[in-house]
This record gives C-alpha cells, sequence and structure tokens, in this order.
C-alpha cells in the first residue's frame, strides 16, 4: 500500500467552473439514476485538472455535495488510487516507470537524471517551481520500455540524454514532442518486422 | 507460424489508421446485422465451439462465462463490462487494441451485448491511457454518428449504449470484482466469491466481465467461424494471441502469433533476440509479472500456450514475455516486481497486505547479500501462507514469481546469503530474535 500524505496548506473553497459543471453533470448522465455515486472518480480527475493537478479537501467536500455522498466516502476513494495528487506537484509532472520490464532497460537511468536536472528528492519542486519527479509503478508500455509520462503523454524508447533534452525544453518553455523517442510509432518491432508486411507499404 | 491473412489485428502497427472507415476496409462492421440475425444461442455455440480462452490471465473459458448469464432479463437489467485496465508489468497488447483497433472492440461489444442481453456496457480504462481512452471515444463517437451505436445498432434492433469508466491508477482494479467496485465509485477491494458478477455484478445486477483482447476477437471468429479459429492452436489452447516481448531482447515488440508457439522462436525470431545472444539468457517471465520465472533450459523447449506454461509450473497469464539476461541481476530484479505487489496490494487481507510487504524486504535484504541462510526457506515458507489465504487472486499473484525465483535460482541466493544465524554455534541462546538483548549488559 502506498502512503498518501494530504497538504498542510489548503485552500479555503473549492467550486467546478461552469464548463467542468456541465462535463460534470454530463458523466453522471452515463450512469443509472440513484448510482451517481459511480462519477466520484471522474468528478475528482476534474477536480485535480482545474486545480494544477492536485485535489484540495475543499474539492472533495464539494464533490461529496455535489454528488449526494458521505465525504469519508469521497476522502477514501481519493486516498486509495494512486493517480489523485494531495498536495502541489509541479505543472509539468515527469511519472517515471521503474517496475521489472523498465528498469531492465535502464530506468532507473532516467531517475537519476530527474535527481539531477529537477530535484533531489521525489514529490518536490524544482528550483523554478514549474516541475516535479515521480517514481510510479507500471505505466502499461513495457514494450517501448524505458518510458515515463509527463502530465497526459507517454514519452517512450528514452535514454539519459534524451531525457535531459526533454528537461531543458520544459525549461525553456516548450512542449516535447511526445510518443517514441527512436522514430517508431506503434510497438512494432524496430528493424526486423516479420508479420503484416503487406500492410506497410499500404 | 501464422500467416499473415488469418491474424485477426491487421492494423497492430497502426499501418492503416484506426478511423471508422479504414475498419470498415479491413472487414469491420461489414455483417454485424447478419451475425446478430443468427440469434443468441447460435453465437455463444460458435464461440464455445472456437474453443476462445479469456485473454485476461485466468484463460477461462469465454463462451462458458457468456452463458452464466440468465437466459431471460428478469426485474434487474443486465451489463456488459470490459477490462481494459491493464497494469500487468510486461503486458501492453490492450493499449495497441485501444488505439489502433478500437472498432473491433466497439463491435465485439454490441455482439457480446446482444447474446447477453446487455443494453449498456463499461469500459473501464486505466487512468494513465488516458489518451488512448480518448481515441476509443473518438471511435465510438463515430459509431453513434454512424448508426452503429444507439437505438438502432448497426441494424440489429439492438439498443447500446457504450461508456468509458476511467480508472485512477491501481492494479488491483484489474480483478474484476474490484473492478465493479471501482465502477460503483468505492474504493477498488476485490469482493468475495460466491456470488459471481454473472449473477450479482455491477449494481447487484447480472454482469459479464471479459478482457479487451477477448472481447475484440470475437467479431472475426463469428465471421470466420469457429471451426477456423480452432483450427489454430491445439485443442483447449486455440486461436491466436498478442504476445508483448520486453526485456533484454534486441528488438522488442508486439506480436500477434499462433497458440503454442515455441518461445524461443518468439524472442530470436520477432524480438532480434537476447542481449549479448542466446546464452546469454538468464531466465523469462512468461506471462506478465504474476507468473513464475522459466530458466533457461526450459525456454528451450516450452511452447507458450495456457496448458503447456501450467505443465512448466508457471502460467501463459497476459502473455507478456519479460525477458532477463545475464547482465542482470535476477535477485534485484524480483525485489523490484515484489515491491511492486507491495505498493499495490489493496490492504483489504492481512496476508497480502504485510506479506507483500515482508517478500520485498526480505528480497531486498538478499540482492545486498545481508540476509541469512535460513532466511531463504523463510521467504518460501512466508510465500505459502499468503498464496491461497487471501479474498482475490493477488496473493497467488504476488507470491508466485517469488516461489519461481526460490525454486530456480536457490543456489545463487545462498551463495550471496551465506551468512549463518549465530544460533548454530552457539545453542544454548534460545531465540534468535532475542540475540541483541543478549549482547546488552543489563538486559
Amino acid at each position: 500500500m502506498a502512503i498518501k500524505k494530504i497538504s498542510k496548506v489548503q485552500p479555503e473553497k473549492f467550486e467546478f467552473s461552469k464548463k467542468n459543471k456541465e462535463t460534470a453533470d454530463s458523466i453522471i448522465k452515463n450512469y443509472p439514476s440513484g448510482k451517481q455515486q459511480s462519477a466520484v472518480m471522474a468528478l475528482l480527475y476534474l477536480a485535480q485538472k482545474q486545480n494544477d493537478n492536485w485535489i484540495p479537501l475543499s474539492a472533495m467536500k464539494y464533490i461529496a455535495k455535489y454528488l449526494d455522498m458521505p465525504y469519508i466516502k469521497v476522502y477514501e476513494v481519493a486516498t486509495f488510487y494512486s493517480m489523485y495528487n494531495l498536495t502541489p506537484v509541479g505543472k509539468y509532472f515527469f511519472q517515471v516507470c521503474t517496475t521489472t520490464p523498465c528498469m531492465l532497460r535502464g530506468a532507473y537511468n532516467l531517475v537519476d537524471v530527474c535527481k539531477r536536472k529537477i530535484s533531489e528528492e521525489e514529490n518536490r519542486l524544482s528550483v523554478d517551481g514549474k516541475t516535479s519527479w515521480l517514481e510510479v509503478e507500471c505505466l502499461g508500455a513495457c514494450v517501448n520500455a524505458p518510458m515515463l509520462q509527463l502530465n497526459e503523454d507517454y514519452y517512450e524508447d528514452l535514454d539519459p540524454t534524451k531525457l535531459e533534452q526533454i528537461i531543458d525544453k520544459i525549461s525553456n518553455g516548450e512542449v516535447p514532442q511526445p510518443g517514441s523517442y527512436r522514430g517508431r510509432l506503434s510497438s512494432e518491432p524496430e528493424n526486423t518486422r516479420k508479420t503484416l508486411i503487406g500492410n506497410k507499404n499500404a | 507460424m501464422l500467416e499473415d491473412k488469418d491474424r485477426i489485428f491487421q492494423n497492430l502497427y497502426n499501418d492503416f489508421g484506426a478511423d471508422l472507415t479504414s475498419a470498415k476496409q479491413r472487414g469491420d462492421w461489414q455483417d454485424t446485422k447478419e451475425i446478430c440475425g443468427k440469434g443468441r444461442e447460435w453465437i455463444i455455440n460458435e464461440i464455445k465451439a472456437s474453443e476462445l480462452r479469456g485473454r485476461g490471465g485466468a484463460g477461462f473459458p469465454t463462451g462458458l462465462k457468456w452463458s452464466f448469464a440468465p437466459k431471460e432479463v428478469g426485474s434487474r437489467p443486465h451489463y456488459l463490462v470490459i477490462n481494459a485496465d491493464e497494469s500487468e508489468p510486461g503486458t501492453c497488447k490492450d493499449r495497441d487494441i485501444l488505439r489502433f483497433e478500437p472498432h473491433k472492440l466497439i463491435e465485439g461489444c454490441l455482439i457480446t451485448s446482444y447474446a447477453v442481453n446487455a443494453h449498456k456496457c463499461y469500459i473501464y480504462i486505466r487512468g494513465e491511457y488516458f489518451n488512448e481512452g480518448q481515441k476509443l471515444q473518438t471511435a465510438i463517437d463515430e459509431a453513434y454518428k454512424d448508426g452503429l451505436l444507439g437505438k438502432n445498432s448497426a441494424g440489429t434492433d439492438w439498443e447500446l449504449d457504450i461508456y468509458i469508466h476511467y480508472g485512477a491508477g491501481a492494479y488491483i482494479c484489474g480483478e474484476e470484482t474490484a473492478l465493479l467496485e471501482s465502477i460503483e465509485g468505492k474504493k477498488g477491494q476485490p469482493r468475495l466469491k460466491p456470488p459471481f458478477p454473472a449473477l450479482i455484478g455491477l449494481y447487484g445486477c447480472p454482469t459479464i466481465i471479459n478482457n479487451v483482447e477477448t472481447i475484440s476477437v470475437v467479431p472475426t471468429i463469428l465471421r470466420r467461424g469457429g471451426k477456423w479459429f480452432s483450427s489454430l492452436g491445439r485443442p483447449k489452447n486455440t486461436g491466436s494471441k498478442i504476445y508483448c516481448i520486453s526485456g533484454n531482447v534486441n528488438n522488442p515488440c508486439n506480436v500477434e502469433e499462433e497458440m503454442g508457439i515455441p518461445l524461443k522462436e518468439l524472442i530470436e525470431k520477432h524480438a532480434g533476440g537476447v542481449i549479448g545472444g542466446w546464452d546469454n539468457l538468464k531466465a523469462v517471465i512468461p506471462g506478465g509479472s504474476s507468473m513464475p520465472l522459466l530458466p533457461k533450459e526450459t525456454c528451450e523447449t516450452i511452447k507458450m500456450d495456457f496448458d503447456a506454461c501450467v505443465e512448466n509450473k508457471t502460467g501463459l497469464g497476459t502473455a507478456g514475455i519479460v525477458v532477463i539476461n545475464k547482465d542482470q541481476d535476477i535477485i534485484k530484479c524480483m525485489a523490484r516486481i515484489a515491491r511492486f505487489y507491495k505498493h499495490e496490494s489493496c490492504g483489504q487481507c492481512t496476508p497480502c497486505r504485510e506479506g507483500s510487504g515482508w517478500m520485498w524486504r526480505m528480497l531486498e535484504r538478499m540482492a545486498k547479500g545481508e540476509a541469512t541462510r535460513d532466511e531463504v526457506d523463510m521467504l518460501l515458507d512466508v510465500t505459502k501462507q499468503i498464496e491461497g489465504h487471501t479474498i482475490c487472486a493477488f496473493g497467488e499473484g504476488s507470491s508466485w514469481p517469488v516461489q519461481g525465483l526460490i525454486r530456480n535460482f536457490k543456489d545463487e541466493i545462498i551463495e550471496r546469503n551465506k551468512f549463518d544465524p549465530i544460533v548454530k554455534k552457539q545453542k544454548d541462546i534460545p531465540y534468535l530474535v532475542d540475540q541483541h538483548l543478549l549482547e546488552k549488559e543489563n538486559a
């Protein structure tokens, strides 16, 4: 089980923006009437997006009222799932996968780069306050290892030099291209494709 | 080797694009109406004849699972739930289906929903696959626009609505009942079985839960016939399967191959061989991290299907093959897997919650050579205390890789952890745990 810390500094109030309210209402309609609690995960995710990538306690209380469910149930969900950030993270949030398939291909070299270029410790903001990083468990792109997730995008087939370039680009205010950094578009074998060859030139 | 024309996922490498027009050119949505017109019985029997087994890890016969759903809809509606919470380390097949072959999945959802009397289908996608989910949503929107979903889906007179539900980074939500809890807006903690979800599932209603790959192959099976599918592979292990080959190989890749293909052929032919040559191979995890690893000798001969893997004391699981070569420290690799399970245990059952941490800490010490010789057996004992003592299969999933390590590499662990406990030298000291007290003067 993972330990989740709640931020000590909490904003007083939270409310969905008008657009998010509409999104939230349309998500609730996806579930049968009376089962609006099902939307709690999606609503927490909306709140996280609206609030600079983290969820304050006031947002949990707001969502509890919004869905007519006990606050503790929302709190339970927010602390159970690892993708909800309960403390502020960087605007650019690097999540490096270090589970065995990535580790075999050098994921810990990427962690070293993050330690050097972003911050010595996980979950601590960089000097310019824009980025932070975290070691996470399998992100499900093992064939394109080593890889990391930057906000919502996957950056695959990395090596330390390429990651340094990515971090440099971000500190210059650019957004680097997501996807594979060895030029492939999918999980095909790189040079020796033996299957579906007829489709290749289609 | 499987011929290209027999591969179900023609767009696995995104040569054509995932949009509806190109999907239709590949044959998707071709005669969905006729297939459904043949009736529920026919669909379920054809899937039974194809001997399709679930692709999510457990390998349960799909046709049989569908037949557990009540034949008539009573007071409670039926649901179809698709498990796209792909989080098993070493597995990334569903991701490619979601982003490159979404229409195979959607068409499969329609046919399956028809077969099990469901009007609503939820697709549970892991939260990290946000972009893949967006691509699937685009495909669903296309299908609605084209009349393939909705009130009269694809002219079948069957009403179906598909919704995507995002997870938020919990491996355990890949377990079917935890997944249902998660859709209901609760913590993802598995339920006790029975009752099984086919009778009491989502919101207490009959629910059929299938993996993405299982559902995606259904339309092709029905179009080409169950006989065609069962002619591939061998009895009880039929059809084709997407294998994910990762780790220390020259060209890690996903590839669709016939069931029962030799492991060596997969690695040598499709993945470009082991880094440093075949002789540099140390071990292979054949079915995602929760399956016991195989030593090199077994890798020479083993065929990759459900039953052959079980005969070799492992499992096909999700067919996520992780290749480990001799440049790696095998104990460290397994310690990292143990850390994964420690992190992902939902915390409901004590043996798993506590035991996964024990296994991780012991393996970390063993990797450093700080453990005692006796602890190797103690570790095995810990795994046995977890296995079979938990609500869901997570207990097995976390203890099997450790058991596999001890079974195949016990000598190596003992070699590194030669240190003999002091209790053997001084037999009058009753308990090892009190040793530090005896060393103090006033204890």
